[in-house]
């Protein structure tokens, strides 16, 4: 607060020094570029450690189990980018989840068609989306309490649909499991299906007038709403659009370990609100990039398959990948600073 | 208070430095606060004014300097450290806790520091209450939230006086008070001098000035430039040495009465809400400035509001060059042309972290963006770029965040916002609250230039030379009707601020 003054007069007074040495993004993406680069570097790192740590750390079934686990929670992590840049937060992700895979699971069991089944699933998750929505925009209530609430109902669902126990789904057919399981030549489906969503939501988020607005409403909600823009639709969309990525990836889960599990994703709202804060998402709002969070995603997930390889127990993993989330988010504080 | 002026100086400040990184705010500057004067501390955004009280009050440590207080060498490390030694320092932006009741909201920083376990509520409503006393009338058990703007200003300015002030810091109290709010600060001001408690004064405004203070010290670009006896000097000399040149005219020329059009813009008709204003009927001409005056509270902001469709339901009618609008929300009322700065540029006009081309398409982006919905980054900094060089506004690059904008140029940013869309109406509320006197005639000058454009202005101020400058005619709101209209000869201080509060002393409560 106190240096904005002088700041504000540094920059009125030699307007040259600054024209053109950051192109069109300016001072805000240089910063962003600088952590994207930085977390790269970070991965490059760790990677070229570990090649020495651990003979079976470059090997292709690792870097293909690797893959396989951060490509289906990065797409949750693209609906968590979003709501978080739009001001929301949703702690109900792994639930809804696992809620995907059970209500799929459960109407394939009982004779439905395996796709059909998956798409009433994933509408389903985007109804428990949307009625977050309805209580966060309507009702006025706060998105940490409502998807709290909601992170419970859903998982007291799943186990309730199930008794507790995972369904065998050992009649999926094959072209459903290849979702999941399968490889186009060496590149597994999934990896696929995340790139596409990844590209496409990273492209919409920088260049459309859709999703600016997302931005602007987490930016500062009034200015937004002085601005002409209806806030309540905006968050009410990207609140919604954030479960209906969950049940994709339920769906996409559901394929891949060909059952549904009631108790699947939990604690994943913690490891995807890091990645997306790794990744330069603000819990504030207004900030943040799907390329960034999906950097954020693999780190976490590299880190993970280290700590496995080199046989560090469990329970240190997380308070490693805790430490990492707190040092991330120290840093950008004091980046932050320095800038402001 | 000048019997006391040969008097040893109870704050003498020398040679103090600091610096920001690269940034030198404050380059060896001097200052003098003599027992019981009223001084007043002038100069531009960014001259060094905060950045100085900032030092005094312990919240930056300078480079090099000292601090006297008293004729001992101090260094004072913290804001509470500057309370002990009697330095009270009331800032521009209100820091109460909105939930919390007066009384322990005045007594905060004891309470802070006392070694008592348990509240002692009946001894600090006491407490509160001699305080108040000295200050006006304010229930010292009424929570926060419920007071007004210019009551919260003096809770604040109770909060400074608890501990043995010996010295007390306004940082522009007046910005948010009407012209009446502010005549009792001054009034408690000129009571508390007479205590032999010395103010330092901080403001923009020249009338301010030369009404209530003793000294003047002018600060320019970090640098201590002069300090002169206000009775011997004048605001020219004084806004000369603020800016570094001359500024010879602050307001534009009006529209001649027989250049009037008889063509009307916007025409509104019985507008009315519940609770907060009714029946307000005014027509707009084109290349007409219309200025709304009135207390804090009357209803003009809400007004202006209703009319874009911001907040509130309100009844009656509002027609667009004779043509009848149905506006469903404030998107519509974009869509159609009116749009409304608002006059708290931080907190709804701007968004500081985005970048300035951002902020200036924010209204309407498919102006950027392909019929597909994709932005153009190259339209919209082109975008940003012309409408910056027609309001002058000093950048590095359309990229840059707003926030490290001064805040004239911010308020331009938020102009440039509202010229995006090429309105047809401009409603602008409080649009020099906070800029310094270059930037503030400069937005003078757009005003008059939209004007003569053929775009219909309404501009909303507190400050009435300012209206009485801009403006070709006024309306006087008073709790939520028009109470008159002032144009030409009769667009008098007096004549308003009598329209505006006559025959009713609760107003200021509202």
């Amino acid at each position: 607060m106190m240096m904005e003054r002088p700041v504000a007069a540094a920059a009125l007074s030699s307007p040259s020094e600054h024209r053109g040495a950051t192109g069109p993004l300016g001072v805000a993406g240089k910063a962003l570029r600088m952590r994207e680069t930085g977390l790269i570097l970070i991965i490059l790192a760790l990677f070229i450690a570990m090649s020495f740590a651990s003979p079976y750390f470059l090997t292709w079934t690792n870097m293909r189990a690797m893959a396989m686990a951060f490509a289906v929670e990065g797409i949750v992590v693209v609906g968590m980018t979003i709501l978080l840049i739009s001001g929301g937060i949703d702690l109900s992700v792994g639930s809804v989840t696992a809620l995907a895979m059970v209500i799929a699971g459960l109407l394939f069991l009982n004779g439905m068609d395996p796709w059909l089944a998956s798409a009433i699933a994933i509408a389903a998750c985007t109804a428990t989306g949307a009625i977050m929505g309805f209580f966060v925009t309507r009702v006025g209530l706060h998105h940490f309490i409502v998807s709290l609430a909601v992170m419970v109902i859903a998982r007291g669902l799943c186990l309730l649909g199930t008794g507790g126990r995972p369904l065998g789904l050992y009649e999926l057919p094959e072209s459903f499991k290849f979702i999941g399981q399968g490889s186009i030549g060496p590149i597994p489906v999934v990896l696929v299906v995340f790139v596409v969503v990844v590209v496409a939501f990273d492209f919409m988020l920088r260049r459309t007038t859709m999703f600016r607005k997302v931005f602007y409403t987490g930016s500062n909600p009034k200015a937004a709403a002085y601005s002409g823009i209806q806030t309540k639709q905006v968050i009410f969309a990207t609140t919604t659009l954030c479960s209906a990525l969950c049940g994709i990836a339920g769906i996409i889960y559901m394929a891949r370990f060909g059952s549904a599990q009631p108790t699947f994703g939990i604690g994943m709202e913690l490891n995807v609100i890091a990645a997306a804060v790794i990744g330069g998402a603000s819990l504030s709002g207004g900030t943040g990039t799907i390329f960034g969070a999906i950097l954020g995603t693999i780190l976490l997930s590299v880190v993970s398959s280290s700590l496995a390889l080199l046989d560090v127990s469990v329970y240190w993993q997380d308070i490693i990948r805790g430490s990492i989330l707190l040092s991330a988010v120290t840093i950008d504080h004091y980046l932050n600073k320095r800038r402001g | 208070m000048s019997a006391d002026a040969a008097q040893e100086p109870i704050l003498k400040i020398t040679g103090l430095v600091k610096s920001f990184g690269p940034i030198r705010a404050l380059r060896g500057v001097d200052f003098e606060l003599r027992r019981g004067e009223i001084h007043a501390l002038a100069g531009e955004n960014g001259a060094g004014k905060s950045t100085l009280m900032n030092v005094i009050d312990g919240i930056l440590a300078p480079d090099s300097g000292t601090i006297e207080l008293d004729g001992q060498v101090v260094t004072i490390k913290s804001p509470a450290m500057a309370q002990k030694l009697g330095i009270g320092f009331v800032h521009q932006e209100i820091a109460l806790c909105p939930d919390v009741s007066v009384a322990e909201n005045i007594f905060m920083a004891t309470t802070n520091s006392s070694r008592a376990p348990l509240m002692n509520y009946a001894a600090l409503q006491a407490r509160a209450a001699d305080i108040l006393r000295r200050l006006g009338d304010i229930d010292p058990a009424a929570m926060v939230r419920t007071l007004s703007i210019s009551q919260q200003q003096l809770v604040e300015i109770a909060k400074a006086l608890t501990l043995d002030c010996r010295v007390l810091i306004l940082d522009e109290p007046t910005a948010a008070l009407t012209e009446r709010e502010a005549k009792v600060l001054f009034e408690i001001m000129h009571k508390l001098a007479a205590q032999g408690i010395s103010i330092i004064y901080i403001t923009h405004r020249m009338a301010e000035i030369f009404a209530n203070c003793d000294r003047v010290t002018v600060f320019r670009d970090g640098q201590y430039i002069t300090t002169m006896n206000v009775a011997e000097t004048s605001p020219g000399a004084v806004v000369s040495a603020m800016v570094g040149r001359v500024i010879d005219e602050l307001y534009p020329v009006k529209q001649r009465p027989e250049d009037r059009s008889d063509e009307i813009i916007l025409d509104v008709r019985a507008l009315t809400e519940a609770s907060r204003f009714r029946d307000i009927s005014f027509a707009l001409s084109k290349g007409e400035i219309l200025g709304l005056a009135g207390l804090i509270g009357a209803g003009r902001s809400e007004i202006v509001k209703g009319i874009c469709r911001l907040e509130g339901e309100v009844t009656g009618e509002v027609r667009l060059a004779g043509r009848l609008l149905a506006l469903r929300h404030h998107g519509d009322s974009i869509a159609e042309g009116l749009v409304y700065l608002s006059e708290d540029r931080k907190g709804d006009g701007l968004f500081l972290d985005m970048s300035i081309a951002s902020n200036v398409s924010a209204l309407r982006l498919r102006q950027v963006a392909s019929a597909a919905g994709i932005i153009d980054d190259g339209r919209e900094a082109a975008q940003a770029q012309r409408l910056g060089a027609r309001l002058n506004l000093k950048y590095g690059h359309v990229g840059q965040p707003v926030s490290a904008l001064s805040g004239g140029n911010q308020q331009k940013v938020a102009i440039a916002k509202m010229l995006s869309v090429d309105p047809k109406v401009i409603f602008l509320d409080e649009p020099t609250r906070g800029v310094d006197v270059g930037a503030k005639a400069e937005i003078h000058r757009i005003i008059r230039d939209l004007a003569s454009r053929g775009v219909g202005v309404v501009v909303i101020s507190s400050e009435l030379p300012e209206l009485i400058g801009v403006c070709d005619r006024v309306l006087v709101i008073r709790e939520g009707r028009i109470a008159g209209e002032v144009s030409g000869e009769d667009m008098t201080e007096d004549r308003i601020i009598y329209l505006a509060s006559v025959g009713n002393d609760q107003q200021q409560v509202a």
